[in-house]
């Protein structure tokens, strides 16, 4: 589904990603593992275009198209969907709404018609139900005055109502307690199946126990240093980062 | 959202200004210049009684002695008052019974407007008095008003048919020597609107008038007088649009409500006149006084969406006498390329226990000044008055100005005053959120700006509010770049 080859990109001049190699395949789950400042986060706007970012060499195909002109909504578009580290607010608009003009105007980009209100409304009421979500939510202002917990929770309502191929999970632990760890997990878990992707970077292995990843990936100064199973997540929970920083030294 | 993607999609595609037209209508149009001649012409060109045409000719000598106001945070040539012709009218009169009778050009105007008449004959709701070029044309739903004893009609008409009400309330809120502009519209006022709802009448349904400027080098000057007898109630809505025009055109109205006791006036306007072009060439100067007086226990409501104007100068003001009196203010401005505005509003409380509350944003894009300027005023007698300000600026660019200047008198120690400000941005990564959702950037600005201005938005009949949310999308187009 998604290939990206010696991956090179950076901002201003400053390169962050040195040469980046993975191949996510439908229905498979990978982590992203590594100490603060790796690029991981870089990583994931780079997938979704975000155009501050450069990229200097290699490439980004999803599912054989590559990506180095698309915008972000096209990105979008084509199924990439990004739950942010720290969602922005948007004062004033709901998340009903919001969620509204996003399915339309994928399907506008699709030469679809606007999907019709009672269909709209029965997806919001489904996913809303699939992800333990009160309705009165989705009337407040996007992510405004939530709570951590409520504000990711809420990216993993958009990824149900978006319904993409390939999810990047960015952080979404960060700044999560035990109980809305294990909600925001089961949603994710919810939402897997055979035709999607999930990637999800963390700092963490704690994530990891309730969203079980087939790979693992190590990331260090911008390349992927370290691959394997999700031991590698509980070797590196015991060890430390340090462990792998004095290894690939070597 | 009442409109679907495809009127949205037209619309956005439509980047110069849509109302940009022209009409081919033989005028009936005054030489240009101002003097005692003209005012005492005017006058009778529109068969007035006598003592309009002095309290005209009252007007205008305070005029002459007024200098223009300077202490709004604008800049602009000086209109040169000698080259503006003061009288214009569509030459098809006198009016007529059936639309069938009116100038098939003038009907397909009000078609390429959106504001078919027969259309809003059979839309219920709505009863449209149209100005075009200041003599009123059509009148519609007058009947059903009737019935209720609702006067609705023109001002010259009103003259003509209640000179008792006008005399008594025409300047009772305005004074003719109020200001330079509402001096200026005293003298040479050439229609407008009347309305007056009697006592304990609820008014069934919103009266709306469509102003708009059609020929070249003529200023407009609207006078409109609304007044709603004791336990009234009354929604009124105004809507502008004018065509491109190169020179600066002129627009000098003003506005009076009377709110008497435990009555209600909505007053809600849309205000789209031709901005002038991308490099700031062109577009109407607007300067405008509107006030409203409230009497016990009434209310006054006044809601806003300025998009248009080269230059927009006005203050909808309430002045809350009665005690226990209620104003209201909800203002969206915008202003993109090289636009200025400066607007707000005056409170004025004197009566006991009266309350206001003042809601006030503005957007500014491209090169253009927003400035927000309001007055809350506690009079030492205004016992226990209230007010609440917000006052949100909302920034497109890095070469847009947003400026906040709150004046506040309090003479009584019970006042209670709640001011809020915020200036804020649209960000990179508010941009780039709806991005990744698949909105793209200009969809994202329209959806941000929306959000922003809800809280007025909601303020707008509903049919206004769909209109308005249009306008703010086409205002803001191509902001962000």
């Amino acid at each position: 589904m998604l290939k990206i080859s010696n991956l090179h990109a950076g901002i201003e001049n400053n390169e962050i990603l040195k040469g980046i190699n993975l191949e996510v395949k439908a229905g498979e789950v990978h982590a992203i593992m590594g100490p603060n400042g790796s690029g991981k986060s870089t990583l994931a706007s780079v997938i979704a275009g975000k155009e501050e970012y450069e990229v200097t060499e290699g490439s980004v195909v999803l599912e054989g198209e590559n990506l180095e002109d698309s915008s972000p909504e096209e990105r979008a578009h084509k199924g990439i969907f990004l739950s942010f580290q720290y969602p922005v607010e948007i004062p004033g608009v709901s998340v009903t709404n919001f969620m509204k003009t996003a399915i339309n105007e994928g399907r506008k980009a699709k030469g679809l018609d606007d999907m019709p209100a009672k269909d709209m409304l029965k997806m919001i009421r489904d996913k809303a139900e699939l992800l333990e979500i009160d309705r009165k939510f989705l009337s407040r202002s996007l992510n405004e005055g939530f709570s951590g917990g409520e504000k990711k929770r809420n990216e993993i309502f958009q990824m149900a109502m978006l319904e993409p191929k390939l999810a990047i999970l960015d952080e979404t632990d960060s700044g999560l307690d035990i109980d809305a760890l294990r909600i925001v997990a089961n949603g994710v878990n919810k939402l897997k199946n055979k035709d999607n992707a999930v990637i999800v970077i963390t700092h963490y292995q704690r994530l990891l126990e309730y969203i079980v990843p087939d790979f693992v990936h190590v990331l260090h100064q911008g390349k992927i240093v370290k691959s394997g199973t999700k031991e590698l997540a509980h070797e590196l929970e015991e060890k430390g980062y340090d462990w792998l920083k004095q290894e690939t030294a070597v | 959202m009442a409109y679907t993607e495809e009127e949205l999609k037209k619309e956005l595609e439509t980047k110069e200004y849509e109302y940009g037209f022209y009409t081919d209508i033989e005028s009936d149009t005054f030489p240009v210049g101002l003097n005692e001649e003209i005012v005492i012409a005017i006058s009778k060109k529109k068969e007035e009684p006598e003592w309009m045409t002095q309290w005209r000719l009252e007007a205008f000598k305070a005029w002459k002695l007024m200098e223009e106001p300077k202490w709004a945070n604008i800049t602009y040539p000086k209109p040169d008052f000698q080259a503006i012709s003061y009288y214009s009218a569509p030459n098809s009169k006198p009016k007529y019974d059936s639309l069938d009778e009116v100038d098939p050009e003038l009907l397909d105007t009000f078609k390429r407007l959106g504001i078919s008449l027969d259309e809003q004959k059979k839309l219920a709701g709505v009863a449209v008095d149209i100005v075009m070029d200041s003599v009123s044309v059509a009148t519609t739903f007058k009947k059903t008003l009737a019935e209720k004893g609702i006067i609705f009609c023109s001002i010259s008409e009103a003259i003509k048919e209640h000179p008792e009400l006008v005399k008594k309330y025409m300047g009772s809120v305005v004074p003719q020597k109020d200001n330079f502009y509402a001096a200026l519209n005293a003298a040479v006022f050439s229609d407008g609107s009347f309305c007056y709802i009697p006592k304990g009448v609820r008014c069934p349904m919103e009266l709306s008038t469509y102003f708009r400027i059609n020929q070249a080098g003529t200023g407009q000057f609207e006078r409109t007088l609304v007044i709603a007898d004791e336990g009234s109630y009354v929604s009124y809505l105004e809507g502008c649009t004018a065509p491109s025009r190169d020179e600066n055109q002129l627009h000098a109205a003003v506005v009076e409500l009377i709110a008497l006791d435990d009555a209600e006036i909505k007053y809600s306007t849309v205000q789209n006149w031709y901005p002038g072009d991308k490099e700031g060439k062109g577009g109407v100067f607007n300067f405008v006084t509107k006030r409203g007086i409230c009497h016990r226990n009434s209310k006054i409501s006044w809601t806003q969406v300025e998009t248009g104007s080269a230059v927009t100068w006005k203050y909808p003001s309430c002045i809350l006498k009665g005690d226990n009196s209620i104003g209201e203010f909800y203002s969206i401005a915008v202003t993109n390329n090289y636009q200025q505005a400066d607007t707000g509003t005056k409170m004025i409380h004197i009566g006991k226990n009266t309350r206001s509350t003042i809601i006030s944003k503005g957007i500014s894009a491209g090169k253009s000044q927003n400035s927000y300027r309001g007055l809350v005023q506690v009079n030492s007698r205004a016992k226990n008055a209230r007010n609440f300000s917000q006052c949100d600026s909302l920034l497109m660019g890095n070469d847009c100005g947003a400026h906040t200047f709150p004046y506040i008198e309090v003479k009584n120690k019970t006042a209670q005053i709640e001011h809020e400000a915020t200036t804020s941005k649209i960000g990179e990564d508010q941009i780039f959120y709806c991005n990744q959702r698949g909105i793209d950037t200009e969809k994202a600005i329209a959806l941000i700006v929306n959000g922003f201005s809800k809280e007025v938005l909601n303020k707008l009949p509903m049919e206004f509010a769909v209109e308005a949310q249009k306008l703010l999308e086409i205002s803001l187009e191509g902001s962000v770049g």
